[in-house]
């Protein structure tokens, strides 16, 4: 089944890799018993529309994750590529119109930024952690950069079509992201840089010496989470129909919140990108529940909060554990 | 017939250290070649240049007569020459088939998908080689020790059918974590092998090397000192070309096997950990070796690590100069005076980026700080002192000890229990992987430990090895202690007497 992909059979391990399902589970029976509109077809799909950028960025945040790695450049990526694709489209500001063609060179953009990330963390050895918390600041600037601090409309109806778009009833958004799931998933399991990802995440000297290209894939890996951030930041401009340098505020929390509480180990090699899905809906049933139920919306940030602490300590084997650092 | 490898004057130099001096060697289809020496003799750099982790400063080497050069383990790979490490690369997060193509799926891709079905097919066909019976698609995780070394095996063997030439494979201490019978299927398989491979086996073990190879290269100081084929040679020779001196009569020191004294060092009483060992009880002397017989799965592993407070039990107590103790973490145990020294060296016994000297004072640090600031000059002089006691080989406090070889960084870590001045050591098989030379060493260290009241508790790595070292034995099976055994010097008990209470 779904989460006990390479999770091992073994005690612990076994329980740690339902234990998400469970905690998804428990969740909506809680907020369901409160309020009962919560299980209700209209406010699923509220849920799963809500849930669609989170799940795209969270693909591309697993892959790093799983690699041992940390981006924090989503915000940043976004800003990018939301303002990029905002300007390509009809708008108010600048006299392009160039339609869907606008999208791939969006999604490029964002791959770009991800590959930069790479080519950095790799060539100049600096920590994932410090480059991409550079990146993603420098990607801030230059969104705000190429707009001059203003917001720019979109008028192109058939683009904002991605997101508010309706196929069998169901959002276009949500579709995107089940495509971006199916893809990642087939990347994770199917091809040699996702299994190279959980080789080097687990024993990077093991891998090496198997004669993995460890640099490559590793720049690869970045330039391919920047590809799902790119994704991101057009669904995100295409829903709110406007770019702008802030439009991604808060994302990057609620990425490595969704990825963590998944159940995808911050020390690589143990989770997949289906625990990321997991860990998306806790996150946003989480969020809309306590909206459901009235929860003061500065309280439900601190929930949050501890939400992810609560999962990274649950998250850890602590019987093999003894260094923390 | 031209040898499957060859190598011809080949020289290999660190900073400060000749590593190879002109070392010729050569393995040919159909042969088991041995390869022994002292760790520090040269084996791994040999290896490592067999596998394109090094160049070579001079010599050449050839493969079927024509000279290559060895650029990565990609390339040796490619060229027919493949390695089961000593420190095991099996990635447990990957399953069997995927370890064992690891980094070479590209004969199994189509459309830059990779086919499982394809690859664990494959992957069946090489664990039915090594015999092991298990589905290709489990996770590495879920695998015994034993099996994982196996899977290694059979990554290397994959070869065999995937290069057009005879193939060369070099097992470096492929034994060391496996069972007797593991170790006679693992021959039975060499011995299949060698019909269209070349093999190169290196081990400590004297006894498998004279049972498997054909012919042995005996190594020491960077240079082949002997060459020898197998039916020519004994134990007892090959022990001294290694070592280059005479030995003494003992191996083990019996003669200095000091008598226990009457005082309990520490008293175990129905010391239990659900699932893993129940009802344990003995008693440690002063003086006293105790050593603890038993295979994989009697608990005698985990046994030694709740003493030590790296792990925690569910009953039972422990006395200590008549208070109850409680060794809840290692902090506890090194407090009470409890020294381990654990068979992963490099992963428990040292700080790898630690220098000697601060590896030797690290358990007790505030013997060489005042106010707050370690004094490097009492620290450097302390570890002098060690060094030349023990005659560890480092050309300084200050060398990092990663570059020490497996005997030294193990003396290191047994001069830190001394300084510390434990009580009691608890010696978690503390000659895995090291050389004869180092092994020797560390027994004399046990006797002369003993010999001054300290008691230690032995997990030897071979049974020869408790027999020899300790004063009294204990068999564990199941997680039971199932007989216990009086071991004085002069009237040790016979292997056999053990190995029935422990099968």
């Amino acid at each position: 089944m779904a989460l006990a992909v390479r999770t091992s059979k073994a005690g612990f391990a076994k329980w740690r890799a339902w234990a998400p399902l469970a905690v998804l589970a428990g969740l909506c029976i809680l907020v369901s018993l409160f309020n009962s509109n919560f299980l209700t077809v209209s406010n699923s799909l509220r849920l799963l529309n809500t849930a669609a950028i989170p799940l795209v960025l969270s693909m591309g945040a697993t892959f790093i994750i799983l690699m041992g790695s940390i981006d924090l450049s989503v915000e940043g990526v976004i800003a990018v590529t939301a303002v990029t694709v905002s300007l390509l489209v009809a708008n108010d500001l600048t006299g392009y119109d160039y339609g869907l063609w606008a999208v791939p060179v969006a999604i490029i953009a964002g791959g770009l930024l991800g590959l930069l990330n790479g080519v950095l963390h790799v060539r100049l050895k600096t920590p994932s952690f410090m480059t991409t918390l550079g990146v993603g600041f420098a990607g801030v600037g230059i969104a705000t950069a190429m707009l001059g601090g203003q917001t720019v409309r979109i008028s192109d109806q058939t683009f904002r079509a991605l997101s508010l778009g309706r196929v069998g009833g169901v959002p276009m958004a949500i579709w995107i992201a089940l495509a971006a799931v199916i893809v990642a998933y087939v990347i994770q399991e199917r091809t040699r840089i996702g299994r190279w990802v959980y080789a080097i995440g687990t024993d990077e000297t093991t891998a090496r010496q198997a004669g993995i290209p460890i640099e490559r894939t590793r720049i690869l890996i970045f330039s391919l989470a920047g590809l799902f951030y790119g994704l991101g930041g057009v669904l995100s401009a295409a829903q709110f129909g406007q770019g702008h340098a802030l439009i991604s505020q808060g994302r990057l929390f609620t990425t490595v919140t969704a990825v963590v509480v998944g159940g995808t180990s911050l020390s690589g090699g143990v989770g997949s990108v289906l625990n990321s899905v997991v860990g998306v809906l806790i996150v946003v049933v989480l969020a809309n529940g306590m909206v459901l139920m009235g929860v003061e919306p500065y309280i439900q940030q601190g929930v949050q909060g501890l939400l992810i602490i609560v999962a990274v300590a649950l998250s850890l084997d602590r019987s093999r554990l003894d260094v923390v650092k | 017939m031209l040898p499957a490898l060859e190598m011809k004057g080949i020289s290999k130099s660190f900073p400060g250290v000749k590593a190879l001096d002109g070392v010729s060697f050569s393995a040919a289809t159909g042969e088991v070649v041995g390869l022994i020496g002292e760790n520090g003799a040269g084996k791994s750099t040999l290896l490592k240049i067999l596998n394109g982790v090094y160049k070579p400063d001079a010599g050449s080497i050839a493969i079927d007569g024509r000279n290559v050069e060895i650029r990565s383990a990609r390339d040796a790979f490619n060229k027919g020459i493949a390695m089961v490490f000593q420190e095991q690369s099996v990635i447990s997060s990957l399953t069997i088939a995927e370890n064992i193509f690891l980094g070479r799926e590209e004969e199994f891709l189509r459309f830059g998908l990779i086919s499982k079905a394809r690859m664990n097919e494959a992957a069946a066909q090489e664990l039915e080689k090594v015999r092991l019976k298990i589905h290709p698609g489990t996770l590495a995780a879920d695998l015994t020790f034993s099996d994982r070394q196996m899977v290694e095996i059979a990554k290397a063997l994959s070869l065999d059918s995937r290069i057009k030439r005879d193939v060369t494979i070099l097992l470096d201490e492929p034994t060391s974590v496996l069972e007797k019978k593991e170790v006679a299927m693992l021959f039975d398989i060499v011995r299949e092998l060698k019909q269209r491979a070349s093999i190169v086996f290196i081990s400590h073990r004297l006894d498998e090397v004279l049972e498997i190879c054909d012919r042995i290269y005996i190594m020491r100081d960077g240079r082949v000192v002997h060459e020898t084929p197998a039916a020519n040679a004994d134990v007892h020779t090959l022990h001294q070309q290694m070592v280059g001196r005479q030995l003494q009569h003992e191996y083990y020191r019996e003669e200095k096997q000091a008598q226990p004294s009457p005082t309990i060092a520490l008293k175990v009483d129905k010391l239990s950990k659900a699932g893993v060992f129940h009802d344990v009880s003995f008693d440690l002397h002063e003086g006293e070796v105790l050593g603890i017989a038993g295979v994989i799965g009697s608990g005698r592993e985990a046994l030694a690590r709740c003493l030590a407070g790296y792990e925690k039990v569910d009953g039972g107590t422990l006395h200590m100069g008549g208070d109850v103790v409680r060794l809840a973490t290692a902090h506890d145990a090194v407090g009470r005076g409890i020294g381990f020294v654990p068979s992963e060296r490099k992963v428990e016994g040292l700080i790898t980026p630690f220098t000697v000297a601060e590896n030797m004072t690290l358990a007790c640090l505030s013997k060489f700080t005042s106010g707050g600031i370690i004094s490097g000059a009492k620290e450097s002089t302390i570890a002098k002192d060690w060094i030349a006691k023990l005659g560890i080989k480092t050309p300084s406090t200050k060398t990092m000890v990663v570059s020490l070889s497996g005997g030294n960084q193990q003396k290191v870590v047994l001069a830190k229990w001394r300084i510390a001045g434990v009580k009691i050591l608890i010696l978690d098989h503390p000659t895995r992987g090291i050389d004869v030379g180092a092994k020797e060493d560390v027994y004399s260290l046990v006797r002369e430990m003993t010999a001054q009241g300290l008691a230690v508790i032995l997990l030897g790595d071979t049974l020869d090895e408790v027999i020899g070292l300790s004063s009294r034995i204990l068999v564990m099976k199941d997680g039971v202690v199932n007989a216990s055994f009086n071991a004085p010097a002069g009237g040790k008990p016979a292997q056999l007497e053990i190995i029935q209470h422990m099968m």
